[in-house]
Formats: structure tokens, sequence, C-alpha cells
């Protein structure tokens, strides 16, 4: 592995499997790594805010017994002043040993990464790479299933500017005998690239509907996303097609007993309030793993070095 | 058309038609004080039309630009009057500065000094990738 996490597949998939074993270790024994990484710093620099993120990487850091610097929006930091990013990198090297960082623009992780010597972990680069969120995906699957093989995955929604859609179905693909049903409006279908570079060159098994109801008895594990307004060209879409993809406990009659439901949150109204007390709603457990696979990743990132 | 002989050079050969222009500048031919002629559309056997440039010194070239712009660039070393090398760019695994990345969401829209570096991602189909952004890179003709 690099040292660095920039792109889900800068890992492969025993290291996939490494982290995810590592977080349930760490679920299960949280005491054996209160102290693991004492006297390390974490800095969070956040060029835009994300809030949920943000806390997530700080308190991993805080239960493994480190502390944090850094700053949550571009407005508070010397990058209003113009510095690049590289040179913002290079300045925090020296106060911190490990960085996340988000920034509005595609690529500023890797530029950081490329320009220090501590690791860098990309905490979402405008629409294209998120890899902690699908990491903390991959371990709500794991936990919730007991395997990463062997499932129908359904992702309805925004599948086509929804970045942690595609980078969950570039990380599954990678595991034997997953199958896709890709449920969304005409117009947010999964982008040709997904299809062509991952599923058909993977030879992976997927099909794609306009229909949540009728996909729903298959699936073993279901990925809701947000429709958001920003993406159609006119408010008449918006409303024809913003509540066709809203999970109801009507539509969750037709789904299997132990399907699991994942949003990468925030949620704004597609899945109904109704479906959170139900045994098979996983999102608010999968904020918990976040923070839990983010301490497994650091502390592989942080290395051997540590007691 | 005949062009001099060159004693000591290169014949940068088998360029895309039309796009020996573009090459010269890539190289950074402009920046040579020797003799330095381009021929456009001359006639090929293997590729019906192609440009040529001749370089009146034996210097050192970027061969991952000519592999880049085409694999069937070929370049012979000329000494003494007589071909000492051929030489094959193949089709490099990353290429920096030659090409620039158009997505306005890349960091490098608004870091300039950074360079447009791009990696190929899949041999088969050429396919090239920004670095950066992972915005696939226009297709070069000839690949
Ligand atoms: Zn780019």
């Amino acid at each position: 592995m690099t040292k660095d996490l920039i792109d889900i597949l800068d890992l492969s998939r025993e290291e996939i499997d490494e982290l995810v074993a590592k977080a349930g270790d760490i679920i299960d024994h949280p005491e054996d790594y209160r102290s693991k990484c004492a006297g390390k710093k974490l800095a969070t620099l956040f060029y835009e805010p994300s809030t949920r993120t943000r806390l997530s990487f700080e308190s991993a850091m805080y239960e493994l017994g480190g502390n944090v610097i850094g700053f949550s929006s571009a407005t508070d930091s010397s990058v209003s002043k113009g510095e690049s990013v590289a040179d913002t990198a290079r300045t925090v090297e020296c106060f911190a040993d490990i960085i996340a960082m988000r920034h509005p623009k595609e690529g500023a992780p890797y530029v950081a990464a490329k320009n220090v010597q501590i690791p860098v972990v990309n905490a979402g680069d405008g629409g294209h790479n998120h890899p902690t969120q699908t990491l903390t995906d991959l371990l709500t699957i794991s936990r919730e299933k007991g395997r990463l093989d062997t499932m129908t995955i359904g992702c309805c929604g925004d599948l086509k500017f929804g970045r942690t859609v595609h980078s969950l179905i570039a990380a599954m693909s990678r595991y034997e005998n997953v199958r896709f049903v890709l449920i969304s409006p005409e117009e947010l279908k999964i982008p040709e690239n997904v299809r062509t570079e991952i599923l058909e060159k993977g030879n992976i098994t997927y099909e794609e509907t306009d229909s949540l109801e009728t996909a729903m008895p298959d699936l073993d594990v279901l990925y809701m996303t947000r429709v958001q307004r920003e993406r159609f060209f006119n408010e008449a879409d918006y409303l024809r097609l913003k509540d066709t993809y809203i999970l109801t406990p009507d539509k969750l009659q037709y789904a299997k007993e132990d399907l699991s439901i994942l949003h990468p949150l925030p949620r704004v109204n597609e899945i109904s309030v109704e479906i959170d007390k139900d045994p098979r709603a996983c999102y608010f457990k999968q904020v918990r793993n976040g923070k839990y696979i983010r301490m497994a990743l650091m502390l592989k990132l942080l290395g051997g070095g540590l007691t | 058309m005949i062009i001099g002989t060159i004693v000591d050079g290169l014949v940068i050969d088998h360029i895309p038609a039309g796009r020996g222009m573009e090459l010269y500048h890539y190289l950074k031919l402009d920046r040579l004080q020797c003799e330095v002629a381009i021929i456009k559309n001359a006639s090929s056997d293997k590729y019906g039309r192609k440009d040529i440039i001749k370089v009146g010194e034996v210097i050192d070239l970027d061969l991952d630009i000519l592999g880049f712009i085409g694999p069937q660039i070929t370049v012979n070393v000329i000494r003494d009057g007589e071909k000492v090398d051929k030489l094959h760019p193949e089709l490099p695994e990353t290429i920096s500065d030659v090409i620039r990345c158009r997505n306005p969401r890349c960091i490098t829209s608004v870091e300039q000094e950074l360079p447009h570096k791009f990696k190929l991602t899949d041999r088969e189909t050429v396919t090239y990738r920004c670095v950066y952004c992972d915005t696939k890179a226009p297709k070069q003709r000839f690949h």
C-alpha cells in the first residue's frame, strides 16, 4: 500500500479486508486502542465545510489517544490568502503526523500527498473521490452480512452524479458473485464510463431499472442516495421524480427480512423517518462504522512505529 | 521536394500528417540554433501522408512525447552521413505538460504552477487520464 489513501482503488482487496477486520477488532476491544496514537497529531485540512466527515476523523483520532489540529473552511485559513495546496501541506507537515484533506477541487489531496512525507487521506475532493466513505460502506456491509461477496446490491437514486455509488461499485466489483441493480430515473442513470470500465470490463452482472418496487425483492443491500434538486434542468422534472425514490414502509413490504439499508447521509426526505425504527435501517450504524474504519485506516497509515 | 541531406542529425519520420508543427513545439525545437526542417504531407507507403522533421544536430529527444503523439513515429540518427541508429518510441506510462486538463473542477484549473500530467490507464484502448482528477485525455489520432 502507498503511504496515502487518495482513491479507494489504491487499496487492494486484501488491504480492504485487513482494514475491515481491524475495524471489527476495534469495535470489539476499544480499550486496546485507547492510546495507540498517543502523542500523534491529525491535521484536518477542510477547504470546504463537511462537519460530518471532519468530526468522524477527529473523534477517530481522539479515540486512539491522539490529538487534532486544523481548519474547517477555506475562509479561516491561509488559503484565503492564496497559498497553494502544496505549500499548506508542507507547512502542516512540520506540525502533524497525518493529514485528512477535504477540498472542492478534484486532485487537491493528491497534490498534498506528492509534496509531503506524512500520510495524506482524501476526505473528499469535489465530486471525485471519497475513499473513507466507501470504506465505511464496505465495513457496514461486511458487519451486516458477514461477508462482502455473493450478494445483490441495489443502488437507488442519483446514480449519475453520486460519487459514493461509483466508488462502491468499483470496490464491490472485486468480490465474487456480487450483482448490482441500478435503480434511477432515466435522467440520472449510471455514467457510461462506470458501465463500460467497471461493470462490463469486470464481467459484473447488473441490471438497470426505474422501479424500486420491482427491484426490491431481490436485494440484500439497498444503497439509497439523494436525488438533488440542483441536478435537474427544470423544477417540473425534479418534482415529478423526487418522490419516486423515497423509501417508505409500503415499498419495504416487498423486501427481504435481512435487507440492509444504507445511505451515505445527510438524508433529506429519500428515506421516510418511519423506517428508522426498522431493524433493516443501517444508516446510523454506518455513521458509527465510519469512525471505526477511520481509526483502522489511520493506525495502518501511521504504521509500525506505534505501540 | 528535396531538403538538404543531413550529415549529423535526426530524422523524425512517420509523424501523423498535420502534426509536425505541434510536435515541433512540444519538443521545443524552436529553441535550437541548428537547422530544422518540417516537411508536411510527404507521401508515405504505409500511411498515405506523413510529416517529417529533420534536425541538423544530434540532440536529446523526449521520446515519450513522440510515443504519445504516434507510436509509429521513428527517429533515424545520422552521423557522418550514415544512419547509425533507428529509435522506436513507445507509448509512455506518463506524459507531462504536453496536453492540458480541461476539467474546470480539476485542481490544475486553479493552481497554475502544477504540471499537467496524464497517466496511461488502458494500453489496449490507449487511454490517458489526468493524474489529479482522472479526466480522460482527448484521443490522439493514429493510436
Ligand atoms: Zn485534471
